[in-house]
């Protein structure tokens, strides 16, 4: 179901506001509908219909009052990873049933002091782990995008499957993701969206459940990239309870979309141009390269001799940080208790039942690679390798502006595909972990479509908190590719 | 690098989780799996690079010596799966 | 070095000793909730340790400031570049599932301590390393047939952990290495030492050997909170492994329990299995770098630490070693010698602060603070002593009539009329009285026997209710009996 209202992007629906050709309320009961109307994908954990309400009627008294935000009454959809003051936060999670927080992450309170309407916590891969959304305790999240001539339900990509799917739905204006090898890039190409994960330490990381601390990023996942430069400014900015959190002042991101990119140096990392990729991929890669150019940008061959290495590092250190992360879900202050005789017995039957299975095998690989004799070979390894990838970035940023590689391996494939190989799944974030691993920013964009009729996406790489660049660069790739499909769930 | 069902056993306890006896056989092929693609990293020369230990270019911020926090007993113990005279209560422990 | 004989020959015994002291701060290490004792459970708790989801550490710059201060006056090390590390395990007090503490690359280094040892001597031990990480909230296991409560109030109070090299060799070096390093914490103002509230607690490691030869298996002894419990503590253990060496059999590394009510060890059953920690660098914090500027500023900021202050006192005010080192074991106690020594004969000073005023204060139970006789008054007193206005025995009543009513020493002396009679012909004629009156005695005397001359002495002082100069007594008596 689409409506008038719900087609909007995030800067015509604060156009049409400003101007008072809507309210807050209109907009928003518009979205709660779409949200009640597109259940059967399963995107929200948790709708917040009362709360919404409540959140647009003050927003549009604000509005009469003449003080505006910057997503001044938009209705957005929460990523069930922020911890939602109040609001039943549970990272998808089966052990933190019942867990409502008493405190507000500082991004979500950003974005509420901003303006904004919360719709619902979105679905997501159990503790943001995942490349598919399949993983959650509430069930998988399933694609609005279908493949021509073909019924079978798809998946929107994960972590944050349940915010893309959402947001191509038009469920909602837009929603927050986190990124931390993937999360928000790959599932925003597989729903053909917008997805943009900052610079690392850009957006505080207080009150967001924790996976990977060293790589965890909140982003904005949008319909455009413009509405993407105007979430993340109302997202990032410094934050003291957050000791990774960088004191830089956050630029107008928007302002930055001049739409000239003549003379940029755009780096093509030939490493990236992997056995077995899909020709559609490359297709589209070329087709961005010639966009690019067309456009005044000189394309720069760069080399980042480590990319291959990037996953296995990255699947040595994430899992490390998250089983030591994920030890405080014990039974004891929040969340699910099993019964035990004994303390010990507690702890195990809890995390046992309370954990799924890829939650699971990532705690034992992450309690291994540190365990006792183990440090030096892998996880040791694994951060001397990190500073190799990283090393390889700072050298081609010396070149070039920005770098442009394909976004995913592959576009959506079925809901319940390639659950019983996990490292088939894991090889799904090779374009992005790299980025992830070197704290740099990135952004997918819907570039064109695949021969079954599916989004595919394009990234860009930026250097560190050097956004403005990529959405430079991003909003002119977008306009040249012109993507205006639609999933085939709004057709029904 | 292979992995044993006695390693995950060990680990499994190392990290308090429960994994039924059914299960452990798969796990422990699943895991020798893994393991064994993030192997090639021992391929690679790293002698003499710096581990990583932060991306951020910046220093420890650090925090003036005032009580800015506590003082909410009942926010603390809100969520708890079980609370008595403002204790966590958990099943007893013997030393 | 103390050997103990046992059956099959000598053995020593290799000591080492682990203390956790909490840092003197008014918030924690990584939170800003508040330090002090006693609260409300859970009331000093914030949501960093409770260790909610999505909690993050910020470290408190003062205590990495009390760190550096103590790593100074135990003259180590200090490490420019260190960093916290996770230390993984699972326990109903520890909420994140890992203490934030450091391992590879400590705050302080190697440092010494010199232990103050029975007759003067003195030995040096080595301090290995100091390290910051947080504590452990605490659990109550006896409110409950089948719960044990847990209070995180304590959660995340920053502590010191100092390692000290295995270089002790009998329990009264561990007792004087407790009490040296309590008096330094308590000097520099960084712990309380107070091991009966839990803010000083020591871990014993120790292990027997042959004299001369390698080092054998050592068991940890954990959460020993007092200095005679060490001692006994200590004692025991070297007896249990010493019986079980002289038998055949090995010492098992483990931990260990130590009762100090019952007197008794016993190994710690949750501790059994072997803990891999799985140390790694915490994701949270980046290394913590120290400019050499602050931390030199911090070093001249130092106060006279005890052994300088003891060395001083023996060389400028002339105190025996022993006097010097009792003064200086409170800083508090150092000061206040000082001031009653000030202008006056330090040694008069020293023998009243140690004998009288100690004395008094221990019957009485006051401490510095909230005793009534104050280093003023205590200094006036002596004062009187010095000019002769009254005698040392007499200065003892009116010390007692201070300490009663605090009143001025010269107050006291005039209302009752305590002034030491030093009018030589007053004496004389006195002296002259009673020789008069006592012919037997001094019969005696001139017989060749001196010590009646005491008695002499004693009746003039009966005579004069103790106020006679018992220096000029003595002068006018050998005078007047020859």
């Amino acid at each position: 179901m689409m409506s008038d209202l719900t087609n909007l992007t995030i800067t015509e629906a604060r156009d049409l506001l400003a101007k008072g050709e809507a309210s807050s309320k209109e907009l928003t009961e518009a979205h709660i509908g779409a949200m009640e109307s597109a259940r059967s994908l399963n995107a929200f954990i948790t709708e917040t219909p009362e709360k919404a309400l409540a959140m647009a009627e003050a927003s549009d008294v604000r509005r009469k009052a003449g003080t505006a935000g910057l997503l001044e009454g938009l209705p957005i959809g929460m990523k069930d990873l922020f911890c939602t003051e109040g609001v039943l936060t549970t990272a998808a999670s089966h052990i933190l049933d019942g867990f409502h927080p008493t405190y507000e992450s500082t991004v979500s309170q950003n974005l509420w002091n901003a303006g904004a309407v919360m719709l619902g916590k979105t679905n997501l891969d159990e503790f943001a782990m995942g490349s598919s959304n399949m993983t959650s305790h509430y069930g998988g999240v399933e694609s609005p995008w279908r493949k021509a001539g073909d019924n079978r339900p798809l998946v929107p990509g994960g972590s944050s499957g349940g915010s893309a799917a959402a947001v191509a739905a038009r469920c909602a204006l837009g929603a927050t993701g986190t990124d931390t090898g993937g999360s928000i890039r790959q599932p925003a190409a597989f729903c053909g969206i917008v997805g943009m994960k900052p610079t690392y330490g850009r957006c505080s990381r207080w009150g967001i459940v924790a996976f990977a601390s060293s790589l965890d990023q909140a982003g904005p996942m949008t319909r455009t990239v413009r509405d993407s430069a105007s979430m993340l400014r109302a997202m990032a900015g410094y934050d003291a309870k957050d000791s990774t959190s960088v004191n830089a002042p956050v630029p107008d991101y928007e302002a930055a979309m001049t739409g000239n990119i003549k003379g940029m140096k755009i780096g093509i990392p030939k490493e990236y141009r992997v056995d077995g990729m899909p020709t559609e991929i490359d297709a589209l890669w070329l087709k961005g390269i010639k966009w690019l150019e067309e456009a005044g940008a000189e394309m720069v061959e760069i080399s980042l001799p480590h990319t291959r290495y990037a996953l296995p590092t990255y699947y040595i250190i994430a899992p490390a940080e998250a089983s030591s992360n994920l030890a405080r879900y014990d039974g004891v202050r929040y969340g699910l208790r099993e019964e035990g005789a004994t303390l010990d017995e507690m702890y195990e039957a809890t995390r046992g039942k309370g954990f799924g299975a890829e939650v699971l095998r990532r705690i034992l690989m992450g309690t291994y690679v540190l365990s006792a004799g183990y440090y030096d070979a892998y996880y040791n390894k694994a951060r001397k390798v990190r500073s190799l990838i990283a090393g390889d970035f700072a050298k081609a940023y010396q070149k070039v502006d920005a770098i442009l590689p394909p976004t995913a391996p592959s576009a959506a494939f079925g809901m319940g595909d390639k659950m019983d190989d996990p490292i088939a799944m894991y090889l799904l974030d090779v374009f992005t972990v790299p980025a992830s691993l070197a704290g740099l920013p990135g952004i997918s964009i819907p570039a064109g479509l695949s021969q079954d009729g599916l989004p595919l996406g394009l990234q860009l790489l930026g250097k560190a908190f050097d956004e403005e660049t990529v959405f430079k660069v991003a909003g002119v790739l977008e306009e040249a590719a012109g993507f205006d499909a639609k999933p085939a769930f709004l057709a029904a | 690098m292979s992995v044993d069902k006695e390693t995950v056993a060990k680990i499994a306890r190392l990290a308090r989780v429960r994994v039924d006896e059914s299960h452990k056989e798969a796990l422990a092929k699943e895991l020798s799996n893994i393991l064994g693609w993030i192997e090639q990293l021992s391929e690679l020369d790293t002698d003499g690079v710096e581990p990583m230990t932060s991306v951020v270019s910046m220093t420890l911020p650090l925090r003036e010596d005032k009580v800015t926090d506590g003082g909410y007993p009942d926010k603390v113990t809100a969520n708890a799966p079980e609370a008595a005279h403002g204790f966590y209560a958990v099943p007893k422990v013997v030393e | 070095m103390a050997l103990i004989k046992g059956k099959t020959g000598e053995w020593e015994m290799v000591i080492g000793l682990e203390v956790h002291a909490q840092v003197i701060s008014k918030s924690k290490l990584f939170s800003g909730a508040s330090t002090e004792f006693g609260a409300e459970p859970n009331s000093q708790v914030s949501l960093v340790d409770a260790a909610m989801p999505g909690m993050l550490p910020v470290l408190n710059k003062y205590v990495v400031e009390q760190a550096v201060r103590t790593g100074l006056g135990l003259k180590a090390q200090i490490n420019l570049t260190s960093v916290f590390e996770r230390k993984n395990y699972f326990y109903a007090d520890l909420p994140q599932g890992y203490q934030i503490s450091q391992f590879l690359q400590p705050i302080v280094g190697e440092g010494t301590i010199i232990l103050d040892l029975e007759g003067g001597e003195t030995r040096e031990v080595g301090i290995e390393r100091l390290h910051l990480e947080q504590d452990a909230g605490k659990s109550i296991h006896d409110q409950h047939p089948t719960q044990s409560y847990i209070d995180l109030n304590r959660s995340g109070v920053a502590l010191m952990e100092i390692v000290s090299k295995p270089d002790m060799r009998s329990a009264e070096e561990a007792g004087a290495y407790l009490r040296k390093l309590r008096t330094i914490l308590r000097y520099l103002g960084t712990c309380d030492g107070n091991m009966d509230e839990g803010s000083m607690r020591a871990d014993v490691n120790l292990s027997m050997r042959r004299p001369g030869e390698p080092l054998g298996t050592r068991t940890e002894t954990k959460n020993v909170n007092s200095i005679r419990f060490v001692q006994q503590a200590i004692e025991q253990e070297a007896r249990r492994q010493i019986q079980i060496l002289e038998e055949g059999g090995k010492i098992v590394q483990e931990t260990r329990l130590y009762d100090g009510m019952k007197g008794t060890s016993r190994s710690m059953r949750s501790k059994e299995e072997a803990h891999d920690y799985r140390y790694f660098p915490d994701p949270d914090l980046l290394p913590l770098e120290l400019d050499a500027a602050w931390v030199e500023g911090i070093k001249a900021g130092l106060p006279e630490l005890p052994d300088d202050k003891k060395a001083r006192f023996v060389k400028d005010f002339g105190l025996p070693v022993y006097d010097a080192g009792v003064l200086v074991a409170d800083r508090d106690t150092a000061a206040f010698f000082e001031t009653v020594a000030e202008g006056r004969d330090p040694k008069l000073a020293a023998n009243w602060v140690i004998g009288d005023y100690f004395g008094a204060l221990n019957k009485s139970g006051a401490d510095l603070h909230t005793a009534p006789g104050d280093a003023k008054k205590l200094g006036g007193l002596l004062d009187l002593i010095a000019d002769g206005t009254i005698s040392g025995r007499i200065a003892k009543e009116v010390f007692e009539e201070m300490w009663e009513n605090g009143q001025e020493a010269d107050a006291i002396v005039e209302s009752k009329g305590l002034k030491q009679i030093s009018d030589s012909s007053e004496i004389e004629g006195l002296v002259d009285e009673i020789i008069a009156g006592n012919p037997g005695q001094v019969e005696q005397f001139k017989g060749g026997n001196e010590k009646i001359l005491g008695w002499f002495v004693g009746q003039v002082m009966k005579a004069t209710q103790g106020k006679a100069n018992p220096g000029l007594v003595n002068q006018v008596l050998r005078k007047k009996l020859g």
